[in-house]
């Protein structure tokens, strides 16, 4: 019963296979799918929070050395 | 002057944000894990704040923050290399591996086979296929000649359709299937 099963898994998989693009092109898809899923998050606050600090740090600094 | 330096580190600061989400990407995608990919954004921002006059305006301010993440995302693999082997064992055994039943894939079955390439496999084939760079460009972010990362690329997507089981063999047809299939099953 498991045996058919799997047979007609296979094969349908295998007239599936035929129709989708080739092995690297769907990686190549995939990998970006995931990429760009992060990147489409923008810049999370605690990075502009970051830069904020740092600029404001070196702005300090400078006053420092301007005095 | 004043005015000038002020200008180059606005455009420095300006032209860094703009890279952060391509940046953040390329970390998550390296690490798999967004926290630990984060702090090491972050690392990577107080570095390269830290060193900003070492980076020449107009140059590829892109390939030069993608440079010290990955310098620094190996620095500390070297210090945690224990833990890091661990999580590998951990997505090995977590990986089953179904071959695309539904002939797509699964996106989180394609994030544990990425996770268990080699790094410098994983590295090659996210700079080249995900982050936008010339194989020169990486090239030079990894520290190697060309020839290394096409073959790190190459490597990755072999072991990527192995490990999704989209192995050629399923390419070649019913007759290559045919032939295949039994002779192994006799043999066992």
């Amino acid at each position: 019963m498991s045996k058919t099963k799997t047979a007609n898994a296979k094969a349908g998989m295998e007239k599936q296979v035929r129709d989708f693009p080739d092995p690297n092109t769907q990686i190549s898809m995939k990998l970006r799918e995931l990429y760009n899923s992060v990147q489409d998050e923008g810049i999370p606050d605690r990075f502009l929070d970051l830069l904020e600090r740092l600029d404001e740090a070196e702005k300090n600094a400078r006053a420092n050395n301007n005095q | 002057m004043t005015q000038d330096t002020e200008t180059n580190e606005s455009v420095f600061r300006r032209d860094m944000l703009a890279t952060l989400p391509n940046l953040r990407a390329f970390a998550v995608s390296l690490i798999g894990q967004p926290d630990r990919a984060d702090d090491l954004v972050q690392n990577t921002i107080m570095k390269a704040w830290g060193k900003q006059d070492s980076f020449e305006p107009g140059s590829n301010l892109k390939a030069w923050l993608f440079t010290i993440l990955r310098n620094e995302f190996y620095s500390q693999m070297r210090k945690r290399g224990r833990e890091i082997q661990d999580s590998d064992g951990y997505f090995t055994e977590r990986l089953a591996v179904h071959p695309s039943q539904h002939g797509s894939l699964d996106l989180q079955d394609f994030k544990k086979a990425l996770e268990q390439l080699p790094d410098d496999q994983r590295e090659a084939i996210i700079l080249v296929g995900a982050s936008g760079f010339a194989y020169e460009e990486a090239a030079e972010i990894c520290g190697c000649a060309v020839g290394t990362i096409k073959s790190r690329v190459n490597r990755a997507r072999a072991k990527l359709q192995e490990l999704l089981g989209l192995t050629d063999e399923d390419e070649y047809g019913p007759d290559a299937g045919s032939v295949s299939v039994p002779s192994r099953a006799f043999v066992g």
